[in-house]
């Protein structure tokens, strides 16, 4: 069964979770993306991130960028999760999973989906640094 | 009219609460609902002029018309991910 499954959570990611059942007897490849929280940006060293979303906005936008992404790809089931709430360094924030009869669409499917999730779902992130100082951070990193 | 208007991030620093209830009159756009807002003066006038905004958590245009019980939202840039 192809599916897209999109979702907000404070609870701790488990990347086996979000790609158990992702595949089916059609697909030749499943790509799972993980984001994960890293100690330093921009020279600044971080301590953690706290992530927020307009939560019933967030999910029908992701839901409208994996059908987008099952529109352009050959691609079957998508699922897309961010999480929200204090991140420690090395948790995951997003994880996306994407299965495909063919790898290069399940590349190209994954790409797009974090490349737009950047871009239009409302969820920002606030670097908290070893400092002590915390910034929103405004647009899309790299 | 009564228009349940929603802060996020940074513009929720800005207007020191995640949610007002503002009133507007009957045909007035999202722009009037930021314009009275920025009028407010203070840190107000930190919020952009021409703000990216969702009317009932879709994308909309600042020309949109709303009504009664309307949900806007203000978007400061996105970083997900």
């Amino acid at each position: 069964m192809q599916s897209l499954q999109c979702s907000i959570t404070d609870a701790i990611i488990d990347p086996a979770a979000v790609l158990a059942g992702t595949s089916s007897d059609n697909d030749g490849a499943v790509v799972l993306f993980l984001g994960v929280v890293r100690d330093h940006n921009d020279d600044r060293a971080v301590s953690h991130l706290e992530y927020e979303a307009y939560t019933a906005m967030a999910e029908a936008e992701l839901r409208k960028v994996g059908q987008e992404a099952r529109d352009r790809f050959d691609v079957g089931t998508v699922r897309i999760v961010h999480r929200i709430g204090r991140l420690e360094i090395g948790e995951v924030s997003v994880a996306i999973s994407v299965a495909s009869p063919h790898r290069a669409a399940a590349y190209e499917s994954s790409r797009y989906i974090i490349e737009e999730l950047k871009k239009r779902v409302p969820i920002w992130k606030r670097e908290g640094y070893l400092e002590g100082e915390r910034v929103w951070l405004a647009g899309g990193t790299k | 009219m009564i228009i349940r208007t929603l802060f996020f991030a940074s513009y929720k620093d800005i207007a020191g609460s995640d949610a007002l209830d503002i009133e507007l009159p009957e045909g007035a756009l999202v722009s009037d609902l930021v314009s009275q807002l920025r009028a407010c003066g203070d840190c107000w006038n930190d919020l952009p002029a021409s703000p990216v905004a969702a009317v009932n958590r879709e994308y909309s245009p600042l020309s949109t018309s709303l009504a009664h019980g309307d949900e806007v939202a203000f978007i400061p840039p996105v970083s997900g991910g």
